[in-house]
Parts: C-alpha cells; structure tokens; sequence
C-alpha cells in the first residue's frame, strides 16, 4: 500500500482529502478483494448508523421490546435471561433473493431461533412524494404507478379518485366500469404473482413458473390495452386513456376461463402438501389486536379472521355494484394467508365477469372540458381546441383548493392517497399510505421466537414490494 | 298544497352537520379540538399538541380501534399559523368510521408528542415525518432516520428544500467514486 492512499476512519466528510485517483482506488479495490488488510472504508460504507440493531445490552428496553414484536401482546416463548450470552446479530440483505427487493433484516438469532427482528429500509426511497408535488395532476398517475409496480392500476385509481373528489367531476359510466375491470384484473396478477414468489421462497420452484405462465395471459391483456406491461399511466384523473382494445371481450373471457385452471393446479400442489403445511401452518401468526396497532390491512388482516374489506365497508369507483364475497381466515398465520389469497382471485374473476357482461356503453373519459382534452379531430379543425389541448397538457388543470384522502382496497390492503390541492394545477403535498410499509414494520411482530428458515416464508407471505415500502 | 311534505327539515344542512357518536363523543370530551369543515365531506378534527396523547387514548378506546397514516404537511408561507400538520389517519371498524386527526406544530425544531405508547404502528411513521419534515416526536423509542442515510443533512419534503443541484450526500462519495 502506498503512503499517500488515506483511508479515513470517521465518518464525517473529510474536505483535506482529495478524492483518490483512479489507480488509487484500483488500489483500494485489489486490497479489498485480496482481504490482505482490513477493509475499513468498505464496512463504514455499509454502515446505517443509528438506524441498524443495537447488541441486547446497549439497546433500550423500548427498542429491545418493539424488536422483539412483544408490545402489543407479550406472546415470547422464551425467558430473557435464559440465553442473553448466546446470541448472534446477522444480517440478511438488502441483497437477498427472498427480501422481495431491497429489504434488509437484521436478525437477532439463538441458534436457529429469530430473537429479535430490525427492518432496515429505504434503499429504493428515489422522493416520489417529493416528485409528485413538482408534476401536475395529469402527470400524478404517471409517478404514483411505479410506487407499487405489481399493482400499478390500484395507484393511478387512487390518485385519480382522490384528485376526481377535490375536482368534483362525474365520470361516465363506461369509465368506472373498465377502472373496476382493469383493477380487479390487477389484483389477480399481483396475487399471482404473490403465489409464485411464496412458493419458490418455500422451496416449491416450479411455482414461480406456474404463476409466472398464469400471469403472463393478463399481462397481455394489460400490454394490448395500455401499451405498456406495467407502469401503465391508463388509469387518469377524468377516467381512462382509452377505450378496451378490439377483441377485449374474447381476451377476458379466456382470462376467466383459464386461470381458474391454474389455481386448481396450484390447490392440488399445494393446499395439501404436507411440505407446504408443515411450513405454514401456525408460522407467522398475527393477532387482530396486532394488526389494528401496526395498521395491517387487506389479506393478513382477513386471514387473522376480521371481516373488513374496504370494497364492502366503504365502497369507491362503483365496486359496490357487483356481487363478490370476502374470503376469511381464522388462525392469522401463512397458510390462511395463503387461502385467503387463492380465495380473492377467484372472487376478483367473478367480479370480473359480471363488468365485462353488464359493460356499458359510451365515453370512456368525462365529458368535462376542465380536464379532458378535445377530441383529435376538433384539433385540426378549432384552433380554440388546440389551444385547449396545448394547455392541458402543458399547465395542467387548476384543482380547487382543499385535501382528501381516498382509501382504496389494494391487493396488499389498504391504499391511501391523501392529496392536499392549494388551488393550483400541482398537488402542495401527496402522501401515500402504502400497506407494504406497515407490513415491513410489523415483521418483528411475525418473526420473533421463530426459527429463521420460516422467515422467508413469513416475509413472501405479507408480500411486501419494496417500491411501495419505500417509495 | 297543504299536505306537501316538508323536506328542507330532512336535508342535511351545513351549519349544524349530524357528527356520528363516537366523533361526537370525543369532541364533546375535548373542550379544545374543532372539528374542521372537509371539502370532501370527510371527518377531520383538529387537536392541539399538548393534548394528543390523551385525545389519541380516548380515540382508541373509543371505537377508532385501528391506526392507519401518520404523515405530515407543510404549509410553508401559505396560512397564518402553525407552519406543519401533523396527519394521523384512525379508523374504526366496529362504526365503520374514518377519523382524520389534525395537529398543527410550529417553531425551528417543531416538535409533536408521540403517540407510539397508543398506537405502536405509528413507531414507523414518526420516524418517516422526522427524517423528512424534521419533527421531533418527544416520547419515541426510537427516533432515527429511516428512508434516508443517517448523516443525511437537511429535511426533504420541507417546501424550503431545494429540488434540484442538491450535492450527492451519500457517505464516502468522495473516495469510492
């Protein structure tokens, strides 16, 4: 080693130190992968500081009880006392397969058993809500649909209900029918591929193959209606961007026929597996009482055996039309979830079935001329139009002011978008209550006094997507 | 016509709004939080700081048994008053109910007590708001940065925060480039 690399022990910026040169750090590099000398610069790196897992001894009791997942029910196995000595700190991702992205875990471990649980997040935080208060509410769904990207319809809905509510516009009835298609389709591909990651993290490989090949037929559907695979931007405020494909008839009925068909198969390989059982049943399990502190909704919350689903309670975008049941579990733990889940799929393809039969005809947008551009036509032949065109979607529109928030089911639970308009064409603030974010925070809660191979069982099963933790 | 119904008693009228019981309940309790008119028609109240926790304990034994959002906005130069709301989101499922709780804080270090002891969900949330609005919530186990590095400086969704020709900040920048 040179004498003039400097290898800076603190943490804060040092402005003495030049940057090292390229073959430098080429240096530091070789050095690094040698393992000759300690790598000091590549561990601070790494390092979150005050946000990573405090050894037992120097963590508060708040810390040590809210990682532990003991403060609303005090449900540990084991006596504190009995192995304070013999634990280890270990840590899992964010570079993992089974994290579902960038989630890292720090675990707590005595032997095989999980202690205590820190989620560290915010690896994939790139200031979405930030950035949505420099886009108008026309660009909005553009932004919020790659929060949750395997849900992507259920974002735009919710912004564009939210934004619908402050503009006070009436969509035509066409309109709400293809959001109800669109996004009850939407919670089809996300569960399956929900069921795919879960059975690959559980061992079951051909899974994710199986679901993968499910969801392909309705990600076709959604590529030959939006263009786009994901990250759709169809869904806007004023109702969608365009009208069902020719042929979309034909495409939903093999959609409804054929992934019924899947499901049996995934209901032969799995319900009944004793692998399968041996690793969900009673792993993972969650209390209501749990679930209302740490705010977790949708299917971890129905599974806990509570009868709330926000398409039946409070009702949007006309979902209350259609006739569909709320599958229940009773125990709360990843095989429910697991039930609950194959369950919501089929009842998303009856509702499904009954839109495409009672579609209505006419306007797929809002005939207000607030916020709907003219149509292509008037533009060549108005100049008026191509004004009104051109500053549409340039200025955007003026919302008036106020704040709402708009609360949708989303196949994770509980979507929230809480828009605050100052009576600009911008949003002065968006929010967006995700539901991964308060399934990453009550991991501690599942995991604790669990063994750390059920820990990846346990995450694939609160089906956490990371864009949506950290947004 | 003489037996034409009267409807105009029927209609909801906007001075004296009908507030469901358990809204009404903790209004009734707490002398010094407004229920605040919504555009939308949704249930928004506002509570003053010191009060909060006491408010969110008589929430939650209340009725408003789940806790959903905890945010923040900043109304940098846009209304008298306090410059940050505090944005908590309470739901009850036994009255089907959506409770939007307001809590204006003001100052250099704003600071809010926390109501992680009601509602632990909020643990999370509390530590989003401080690591992006920078309020302070007296009380919290735990109070760290969570989405952004820890020697992060400055406070992103605060609106006097530069968008834009920010400095990379991230840790070591300057030697592993």
């Amino acid at each position: 080693m040179s004498e003039d690399v400097t290898i800076d022990e603190g943490t804060g910026v040092d402005e003495s130190v030049s940057p090292p040169s390229a073959s430098e750090r080429r240096q530091l590099h070789d050095m690094w992968a040698a393992g000759t000398e300690e790598p000091a610069w590549v561990v601070d790196s790494t390092s979150e500081g005050a946000q990573l897992m405090l050894p037992r001894d120097q963590a508060s009791p708040g810390e040590v009880a809210e990682e532990g997942g003991t403060l609303v029910t005090d449900d540990r196995l084991y006596d504190d006392e009995q192995y304070e000595e013999e634990t280890t700190i270990l840590n899992m991702g964010p570079q993992h397969p089974s994290t579902h992205g960038v989630l890292r875990l720090q675990l707590e471990l005595e032997g095989e058993i999980v202690r205590r649980v820190k989620p560290v997040i915010g690896y994939l935080h790139t200031g979405m809500e930030k950035t949505g208060e420099t886009l108008t509410f026309l660009q909005g769904p553009t932004n919020v649909t790659r929060m949750d990207y395997l849900a992507p319809f259920h974002n735009e809905l919710c912004f564009s209900l939210a934004t619908e509510a402050l503009l006070g516009v009436d969509l035509p009835p066409r309109a709400v029918a293809i959001r109800v298609l669109m996004t009850e389709l939407n919670r089809v591909s996300s569960h399956l591929m929900w069921v795919a990651t879960q059975g690959m993290d559980l061992g079951a490989v051909s899974m994710m193959i199986y679901g993968i090949r499910e969801r392909e037929l309705l990600q076709a559907f959604f590529e030959k209606t939006t263009g786009l695979r994901m990250n759709h931007n169809y869904i806007r405020p004023g109702g969608v961007a365009a009208d069902l494909p020719d042929g979309w008839e034909e495409d939903v009925a093999g959609i409804i026929e054929k992934t019924p068909k899947g499901l049996d198969d995934y209901h032969d390989l799995l319900t009944h597996n004793p692998i399968f059982l041996g690793r969900t049943q009673g792993v993972g399990v969650i209390t209501p009482e749990e679930c209302f502190a740490y705010g977790i909704t949708g299917p971890p919350l129905r599974a806990a055996g509570v009868d709330w689903d926000l398409r039946k309670s409070q009702p949007y975008s006309g979902i209350e039309e259609y006739d569909f049941d709320v599958p229940l579990g009773e125990n709360g733990d990843v095989y429910d979830r697991y039930l609950v889940r194959m369950e919501e799929m089929r009842q998303s393809l009856r509702i499904v079935a009954q839109v495409a039969e009672s579609m209505p005809a006419g306007d797929y947008r809002t005939e207000d001329l607030k916020v709907t551009p003219p149509p292509r036509k008037r533009i060549d032949e108005s100049m008026e139009a191509l004004i009104h065109h051109f500053k549409i979607f340039t200025e955007g529109f003026k919302v008036p002011a106020g704040e709402h928030y708009q609360a949708i089911e989303g196949p994770r639970g509980e979507l929230g978008h809480y828009v605050v308009s100052v009576g600009e064409a911008k949003p002065w603030r968006l929010h967006c209550r995700t539901p991964s974010f308060a399934a990453v925070q009550a991991l501690p809660v599942l995991m604790a006094d669990q063994l750390i191979a059920d820990s990846v069982a346990i995450i694939a099963s609160m089906d956490p997507v990371l864009g949506d933790v950290d947004r | 016509m003489t037996d034409e119904l009267d409807v105009s008693e029927h209609l909801p009228t906007t001075e004296d709004p009908v507030l469901p019981p358990p809204l009404a309940a903790l209004a009734e309790a707490f002398a010094d939080a407004t229920i605040e008119d919504s555009a939308t028609g949704q249930h928004v109240i506002r509570v003053p700081a010191a009060h909060l926790v006491e408010f969110a304990q008589a929430a939650r034994d209340g009725g408003f048994e789940m806790f959903v959002d905890l945010t923040a906005v900043d109304y940098y130069r846009q209304r008298p008053g306090p410059r940050f709301d505090v944005v908590i989101v309470l739901v009850s499922l036994r009255h089907n109910l959506r409770l939007r709780v307001l809590v204006g804080v003001d100052g250099d270090v704003p600071a809010a007590p926390s109501i992680t002891g009601v509602y632990m969900g909020a643990n999370f949330y509390e530590r989003e708001v401080f690591d992006l609005f920078g309020i302070d919530f007296t009380g919290h186990p735990d109070l760290t940065r969570i989405m952004l590095p820890d020697d992060w400086e400055g406070h992103p969704l605060r609106k006097d925060h530069p968008v834009g020709s920010v400095p990379i900040q991230f840790r070591d920048t300057h030697k592993v480039q």
